[in-house]
């Protein structure tokens, strides 16, 4: 059956090639939010083993990574990727504004841009409305206002917890000018907008973008960068009519990966998710059953 | 026979004085005197009438002797109220002068005990047998002319009793060259004697004399059982003067004799000769070659099955090897055949070594073994130290040396031993912790020596429970216990904050055990200890450990970090000082100091961190109160938001799913259509 299928396939794109997908994300993008998913789950897991440090799995994790120290170092390293990350895409962001946008503000406050608009207070509200059954789907452009959230979660995110870690990696320097107890507030700010972040990356990333039940299990777009115009017809229908209008669409089309790229990001994604659900779930446990 | 011309001669005196010595009797006599002088015979004054004159003579076994009495000294004498007849029995009734000699006195007319004594001694057998050179009363206490006893001018005065016996027990007279008497120059030594030197040439009357040991009348030789020097009653005879000296003999004895003579029970005299140089040991005694002839067959059982069966070599190669095996079974009578028959009573140890005995009574062991129902299980002194095979504590094979000692102590404290089944305190597995412990290993892996053992702690023979004030272990006395050998730290402990004698409270203080534990204890810069410290001071500093785990350096080591700072580092170990001290680590002056322990060019901003800081404490931190009510916050405001976002998401999300199946299934239809129509 699944031959027949393949066969099937094959002859449909030697003779059709329509199966040309929707590149969503650049290369440096799906890089770097690889190293993202990378350097998050090692920050996550090391740094939530020592806020729960009470709960037995904590102590597993810390000898399980060849122990505590081995888990700082780690945590270090991780944060050091982080920080490139996030330097990265800044470079990145001047690029794009120097090569595509021209200035700031086309790119700030573009079609495109990041920046929570207008749009997306109605289309929030519109969206409210589909969910409470009353309204129709709203249309969404090429970023949702969810998924600006998330981005700015994550840009909010480094900047407080890795401003905050710094002072705790390096103690003694910053103690030459902050206060001693300031090191006890950034282990507070540190720790729980860290839990925070994983609480929120886990959880309600994870659905919005990955687990919702219409891409059950998994949507593989930000690791391959690739979608099926289907799906860009239907989900991101503002800016499928957009590239159609400015008939970029076809620029923006290329073959889909091969199946053995596709099927190694699925191991690497589904790994991701597994121990990020893992984690959540000892979380859960951590701060219900046995919270200090 | 008394010539005619004695007989003149005594005869015209007595008319002469007949008159004036009758008025002198009526005058100056007392009445009791008169009553004896009533009697018929005649008066003493008849008698002097003769015995006055310094020529009168008479001749007695060959010999001319003087008869002549000196008035005034009779008179002077304790007799001297007695007529002669009162002595001079055989004058009764006599016409004077009387022609034959007299009977000699039987003083034991009066003395009668003093008779008895004498003629059973040496002296008064020789006298029975007719030995010339016996002396009789008179020969020492003098005839005519005796003196009290007491007096000082008796012969027997302590201060001449040594010339009075040296009479005839000087060397050279025929007393010493003819008499079987061992002893030789008893005169010369007894005057260099600590006894003679005192009574000749300080004038300490006191001193013994010869009769104080040889006694006055009953003189016997030392082979006679009844003699006051004879083996076994030497002791009781020197203790006459030397009250507590057969103690002080067995404890300061040294062991001198014993080595020179190993296997005779010695007495007084085989050290402190009795006059001055002994030359001969009495044979009298017990020897163990006596007691081997029995013991030494392996088949010797008592009557209740037990093995009687002696090793020599046993004996021979342990601390006891000179010590004679009556000097233990002290029951022994050498006098019987089967001298052991006599032996009611177990070994005593304590004879000797009464200093350990007399702790161990008071110890947990010597309280079960002595008590009214002696605990079966009780050890005594053999069960540690072996019966005939006793090594000191130095011998490698010894059960007591130290490498020895927790094999040893084992053998009734080892989990589901007798002694580890009846205690009921709280410490278990004694055995295995100890061999797990720091001093356990140094012991029993390293073979050091001088590493604390079972006895180092509880002590060898005064082992008592930690709940008697008196134990080694109590908690009271703990601190000087470990501190016989970590002495550094039990001065650092004696002044810091855990000191009873800094603190003065109701509450428990600390002692070393409470952090160290009492067996198992481990290196403190082991992670091991290091891990379990907080926990240690937490028993009693409750929410400083809680508020510990709340920071950094607290859930950095429950992850097992034992690198990071425990309570120690920072408040020190053992010379823990209040915060305000200006000596405690954490004084204005030191903190910085004790924080660059770890970080390195830490500053006084460095040493504002709030080691015990919690955020559930407005009053004392209101910023970190804020700061994580803040915090959280954000977490419950987000999570709120998003969660009924993703909710309300969810339904909608499976009616999109259900719909975008519909439509591949549609698309998929109409492409099968579209390849039929193709084809």
């Amino acid at each position: 059956m699944s031959s027949q299928k393949t066969v099937l396939q094959v002859q449909k794109s030697s003779r059709t090639r329509d199966n040309r997908e929707y590149v969503r994300f650049s290369v440096k993008c799906r890089v770097l939010h690889a190293c993202m998913v990378v350097s998050f789950i090692s920050l996550a897991v090391t740094g939530m083993a020592l806020k729960f440090s009470y709960a037995f799995w904590a102590v597993l994790i810390a000898k399980a990574l060849g122990g505590f120290q081995a888990a700082g170092i780690i945590h270090r390293a991780a944060a050091v990727l982080m920080f490139g990350i996030f330097f990265v895409h800044l470079h990145d962001l001047y690029l794009l504004k120097k090569n595509k946008y021209g200035s700031w503000r086309n790119l700030l406050f573009g079609a495109n841009s990041m920046i929570p608009n207008a749009t997306d207070g109605r289309q929030a509200f519109a969206t409210i409305k589909w969910f409470l059954g009353m309204g129709p789907k709203p249309e969404y452009g090429r970023w949702t206002y969810w998924e600006k959230f998330d981005y700015f979660a994550v840009f909010w995110g480094i900047f407080i917890i890795g401003s905050t870690g710094l002072t705790l990696w390096f103690p003694v320097l910053f103690t030459r000018f902050l206060p001693g107890a300031f090191l006890n507030i950034a282990t507070i700010i540190h720790s729980d907008e860290a839990l925070l972040a994983v609480g929120f990356i886990f959880t309600i990333h994870f659905f919005n973008t990955h687990l919702r039940p219409e891409k059950f299990p998994m949507d593989t777009t930000v690791f391959t960068g690739h979608m099926k115009l289907a799906e860009l017809k239907r989900d991101k229908q503002l800016e499928y009519r957009t590239l159609i209008a400015a008939g970029t669409l076809e620029e923006n089309l290329a073959e889909p990966q091969p199946t053995i790229v596709v099927r190694a990001i699925r191991l690497f994604a589904w790994v991701a998710l597994m121990i990020g659900t893992v984690l959540i779930v000892s979380i859960a446990y951590a701060m219900i059953f046995v919270y200090r | 026979m008394v010539s005619f011309y004695l007989r003149l001669r005594y005869l015209w005196p007595r008319m002469m004085l007949c008159l004036a010595l009758v008025l002198c009797d009526v005058v100056f006599m007392s009445p009791h005197s008169r009553v004896l002088a009533a009697g018929p015979g005649p008066e003493n004054s008849d008698c002097l009438a003769c015995h006055c004159d310094k020529q009168l003579t008479a001749k007695q076994g060959g010999k001319v002797v003087s008869r002549y009495i000196e008035e005034k000294r009779f008179k002077a004498s304790i007799h001297g109220s007695l007529s002669c007849t009162s002595c001079h029995a055989d004058l009764e009734g006599k016409e004077l002068p009387h022609d034959a000699p007299l009977k000699k006195v039987n003083c034991g007319i009066c003395h009668s005990e003093e008779q008895a004594l004498h003629a059973k001694s040496l002296h008064g057998r020789a006298l029975a047998r007719g030995d010339s050179l016996a002396p009789r009363c008179s020969s020492c206490h003098g005839e005519h002319d005796i003196v009290a006893v007491k007096s000082k001018n008796s012969p027997v005065a302590p201060l001449v009793v040594p010339l009075l016996c040296g009479k005839c027990h000087r060397e050279g007279s025929p007393v010493q060259k003819n008499g079987k008497i061992t002893e030789h120059n008893i005169l010369e030594n007894y005057s260099e004697s600590i006894h003679g030197e005192a009574l000749l040439k300080k004038g300490l009357v006191v001193a013994a004399n010869c009769a104080s040991c040889h006694t006055a009348h009953s003189v016997l030789p030392p082979s006679d059982p009844a003699s006051s020097i004879a083996r076994g009653n030497i002791a009781a005879t020197c203790s006459k003067c030397h009250s507590e000296i057969e103690q002080v003999h067995r404890k300061t004895i040294n062991g001198k004799l014993w080595e020179k003579e190993a296997h005779v029970l010695p007495a007084c005299v085989d050290c402190h000769q009795p006059h001055k140089v002994r030359k001969v040991y009495y044979e009298q005694g017990m020897a163990d070659a006596d007691c081997m002839r029995c013991h030494e067959n392996e088949k010797l059982k008592s009557h209740d099955r037990r093995s009687m069966y002696v090793r020599a070599d046993d004996v021979a190669t342990s601390r006891h090897s000179r010590v004679a095996c009556s000097q233990c079974h002290s029951d022994v009578n050498a006098s019987r055949v089967r001298p052991c028959e006599a032996i009611t009573q177990k070994v005593d140890c304590s004879k000797c070594h009464d200093a350990v005995g007399q702790q161990f009574l008071r110890s947990k062991h010597g309280e079960s073994f002595a008590a009214n129902k002696p605990d079966p299980n009780a050890p005594s002194c053999k069960e540690c130290h072996g019966s005939h095979k006793v090594l000191g504590k130095h011998d490698p094979a010894s059960p007591s040396y130290p490498t020895n000692v927790p094999t040893l102590c084992a053998r009734c404290h080892r989990e589901g031993e007798k002694a580890a089944l009846r205690y009921s305190g709280t410490q278990h597995q004694i055995t295995s912790q100890y061999s797990e412990s720091i001093h356990g290993k140094g012991l029993l892996e390293s073979g050091l020596t001088v590493t604390a053992t079972c006895t180092n702690c509880h002590t060898a023979h005064g082992v008592l429970p930690a709940s008697d004030a008196q134990s080694s272990v109590n908690s009271k006395n703990l601190s000087s216990t470990c501190g016989q050998c970590h002495r550094g730290i039990e001065m650092q402990f004696t002044n810091s904050v855990h000191s009873a004698t800094v603190t003065k409270t109701d509450k428990q203080l600390p002692v070393c055990s409470d952090c160290h534990t009492a067996h198992g204890i481990v290196r403190a810069d082991g992670d091991s200890f290091r891990l379990k410290i907080m926990g240690r001071c937490g028993r009693c500093h409750e929410d400083v450990a809680k508020s510990y785990f709340e920071t950094y350096h607290g859930k950095v080591s429950q992850l097992g970090n034992s690198k990071t700072a425990q309570c120690y580092d920072c408040h020190g170990a053992h010379d823990i000082l209040n915060v305000n001290d200006p000596n405690s680590h954490l004084s204005r002056q030191n903190v910085v100091k004790t924080c660059q322990k770890c970080h390195a060019g830490a500053g006084r901003r460095f040493a504002g961190y709030l080691t015990h800081a919690t955020h559930h404490d407005p009053k004392k931190y209101p910023y970190l109160f804020v700061a994580f009510w803040g915090m959280t916050a954000l977490l419950v405001g987000t999570f709120t938001v998003f969660g009924a976002h993703t909710i309300l998401w969810i339904p909608r999300a499976f009616q999109m799913r259900r719909e975008i199946r519909e439509e591949e299934a549609r698309e998929a239809e109409a492409e099968k259509n579209k390849e039929r129509d193709h084809e």
